[in-house]
């Protein structure tokens, strides 16, 4: 069974004098520990795929499995549930909570799971430490920069591990460096088995992904394993992206 | 969603806010003050009634000459209002049901012991009736009694405070004092009775009836003040009556004209007071309700800025697993949580000027005391204040959609 199973979704705003296809029939199947790019203009129907996928929103018609769970035709409390338990949110904003401390900020999900504040405490540090945060926990967000944020934000993200990992332009806000090292940290998450799923206009960003998902008014026009995925083939090719200048500390220690 | 994570958050909501938290509150801190200020004093008040009333009991009653009402309407020249202790013997003699009865005069005289001065509250003239009607006895030695008013004895009963002021010491009795150019001898020394009503009751000095017509010339004597108790609690109606009936009747009042003396009875004077206390209490009530009504509404239009601002915060927290009812409580706990802030504020503040209107009130005020269940009303008022108008905001926040939340900039 695959983790996600789309069938012929459609998504329909109704905008009074005309209605917006925002999803035409969109079908697609990831698999458990995929790392899969959708990419697409913006207009394509992406962002509303991927708001579809997280359980923020439910389609008009098709069928959504996540997990073997047909999320159409669930409620408000039930979705609040699936994205608490099933899927971890990356976003462009980073969207933490200003006036918390990082370490707070990664018990949110588990404070909604209902998670004793021990067990809470100790599994947001644990997270913390997996994105090379372990130093930084009691700081605000308004103390870290752009790419520690984003630590912070991916760190939220695994704390419950989730099924599914979504990141909508994860690097959209970051410089290229940092953008590196954030990508080179979802590689590693990837590794250690977990499902991604990045949603990006950036074609190098889009690389990182072992399939990309080609979105083009609200259909799916491609889809296509990346050259990563020939080169997981051949185990004599390094990742890439190691970053050169090692000015990074490596993430591979804390992720065992 | 756990409780102390709503708690932590709406105090942090409240810290990042501190001026604005503050004056949305003003005006649940202006209803709880006023609340407590009033009760406050009102429970000094009643303390203090109780204090002075307590003895003396349902019987008592007095009566006085009345100078507003005495002599006619105003056109007729004032006939000059009376009232002797040979009225009150009168009475006595006359009016069925009275067990006790006394003049009272006082006046204002310095005593003097030795090298020692001081002026007491009131040198009064009573009789050996007056500490059974008022309540009052001797603590040491003996009070007035009929023999010295007989004899016209020059003796003083005084109070522990004079006792002090006086240096009296230990043994006050047989001791000669002064009061004015009047020496007296020092025959008891009343119990004491701390202070009620503004008025020190330790220090006073009492003398026989007609030492003090000597003290205070013999004008006095025409503006006593006769105390009575009467013979049972059934009777004190007739007795009224009949002191009205025998007072008209010698002082030669015509049908229609009005009395020129008043007797008040103690439920009358409680009875008056609780009216006042009463109306006091219901004017405060509106006052509150009023500033209560305003304060909610001010927290409801804070929430309402609050949950607009915070927007993106309600996206990422529902985005993360928070469901309606989480947000719901989150916002719902943050406005009980200002408004309890508020009713904590107008209970120090309430406390504070009950505090301050005893201390600057002349005599004896008692202490600002705030039962417990008025701080019990302050904070419920303020819980229900809160949830009454925080359940508005809390439920737009609840059902913000957490796609339009998250892209909320």
């Amino acid at each position: 069974m695959a983790l996600i199973e789309i069938r012929n979704i459609y998504k329909i705003y109704d905008m009074g004098a005309e209605k917006v296809h925002a999803l035409n029939g969109v079908n697609l199947e990831i698999e458990r520990g995929e790392y899969v790019a959708i990419m697409g203009s913006s207009g394509s129907g992406k962002s509303t795929l991927m708001n579809l996928i997280g359980c923020l929103d439910t389609p008009t018609s098709g069928v959504y499995r996540l997990n073997g769970v047909e999320v159409q035709e669930l409620g408000d409390t039930e979705l609040a549930g699936i994205r608490n338990k099933e899927i971890g949110f990356v976003f462009q904003t980073f969207n933490l909570l200003a006036r918390t401390d990082a370490l707070h900020n990664v018990e949110l999900p588990l404070i909604y799971s209902g998670i004793p504040r021990k067990e809470r405490r100790a599994r947001a540090e644990r997270a913390l430490q997996r994105v090379g945060l372990g130093e930084r926990m009691h700081h605000n967000p308004n103390e870290l920069s752009g790419g520690q944020r984003q630590r912070v934000a991916i760190a939220r993200a695994l704390v419950n591990e989730p099924s599914l990992l979504l990141a909508d332009e994860p690097t959209g806000n970051l410089d290229s460096n940092t953008s590196r090292e954030i990508m080179d940290l979802f590689d590693e998450l990837h590794q250690a088995g977990n499902t991604v799923l990045l949603v990006t206009h950036e074609p190098d960003i889009a690389e990182h992904a072992w399939r990309q998902v080609q979105l083009r008014d609200g259909k799916v026009t491609d889809d296509h394993p990346t050259s990563r995925a020939s080169a997981a083939n051949n185990p004599v090719e390094t990742p890439r992206g190691a970053s050169p200048g090692g000015e990074e500390t490596p993430h591979g220690a804390s992720l065992q | 969603m756990i409780l102390s994570e709503n708690f932590r958050v709406a105090f942090s909501a409240i810290r990042a806010n501190k001026m604005r938290s503050v004056l949305t509150t003003l005006g649940i801190i202006i209803g709880v003050a006023a609340v407590i200020a009033v009760v406050s004093i009102v429970q000094g008040l009643q303390f203090m009634m109780n204090q002075e009333f307590q003895g003396v009991g349902a019987t008592y009653m007095f009566v006085f000459p009345d100078t507003q009402q005495g002599g006619g309407h105003g056109v007729v020249l004032a006939r000059q209002v009376k009232l002797t202790w040979q009225d009150g013997q009168a009475i006595r003699d006359q009016v069925q049901g009275i067990k006790m009865i006394t003049p009272v005069i006082m006046g204002a005289e310095v005593v003097k012991y030795r090298d020692r001065s001081h002026r007491p509250e009131a040198v009064s003239g009573v009789n050996e009736d007056y500490p059974e009607v008022a309540n009052h006895t001797v603590d040491r030695g003996r009070f007035i009694s009929r023999i010295d008013l007989q004899h016209r004895r020059k003796v003083a009963v005084v109070g522990q405070e004079v006792v002090d002021e006086l240096n009296l010491g230990a043994d006050p009795i047989g001791k000669e004092i002064y009061i004015g150019s009047l020496p007296v001898t020092v025959i008891g020394v009343m119990e004491e009775r701390g202070q009620a009503l503004g008025r020190n009751r330790d220090d006073l000095v009492f003398v026989p009836f007609d030492a003090a017509l000597t003290l205070f010339g013999r004008a006095a004597g025409d503006q006593v003040q006769l105390q009575i108790q009467a013979a049972s609690p059934e009777m004190v109606e007739e007795v009224k009556d009949g002191i009205q009936r025998v007072l008209r009747q010698r002082h030669h009042i015509d049908r229609g004209e009005q009395d020129d003396f008043q007797v008040v009875m103690q439920d009358e004077i409680l009875s008056a007071v609780n009216r006042v206390l009463g109306g006091v209490t219901a004017v405060v009530g509106g006052v509150v309700s009023i500033a209560l009504l305003v304060g909610g509404i001010g927290i409801m239009n804070i929430m309402l800025v609050s949950v607009t601002e915070r927007t993106r915060e309600i996206g990422v927290r529902k985005a993360v697993g928070a469901r309606r009812q989480d947000i719901l409580v989150q916002f719902l706990i943050e406005a009980v949580t200002l408004s309890l802030v508020g009713g904590g504020l107008g209970l120090a503040i309430g406390y504070g000027l009950g505090a301050l209107v005893s201390a600057v009130i002349p005599g004896d005020f008692p202490p600002a005391y705030v039962p417990l269940w008025a701080v019990g009303l302050a904070f419920g008022f303020s819980a229900v204040v809160g949830i009454f108008f925080g359940i508005y905001p809390a439920g737009k926040a609840s059902r913000l959609d957490p796609i339009d939340a998250l892209r909320y900039e």
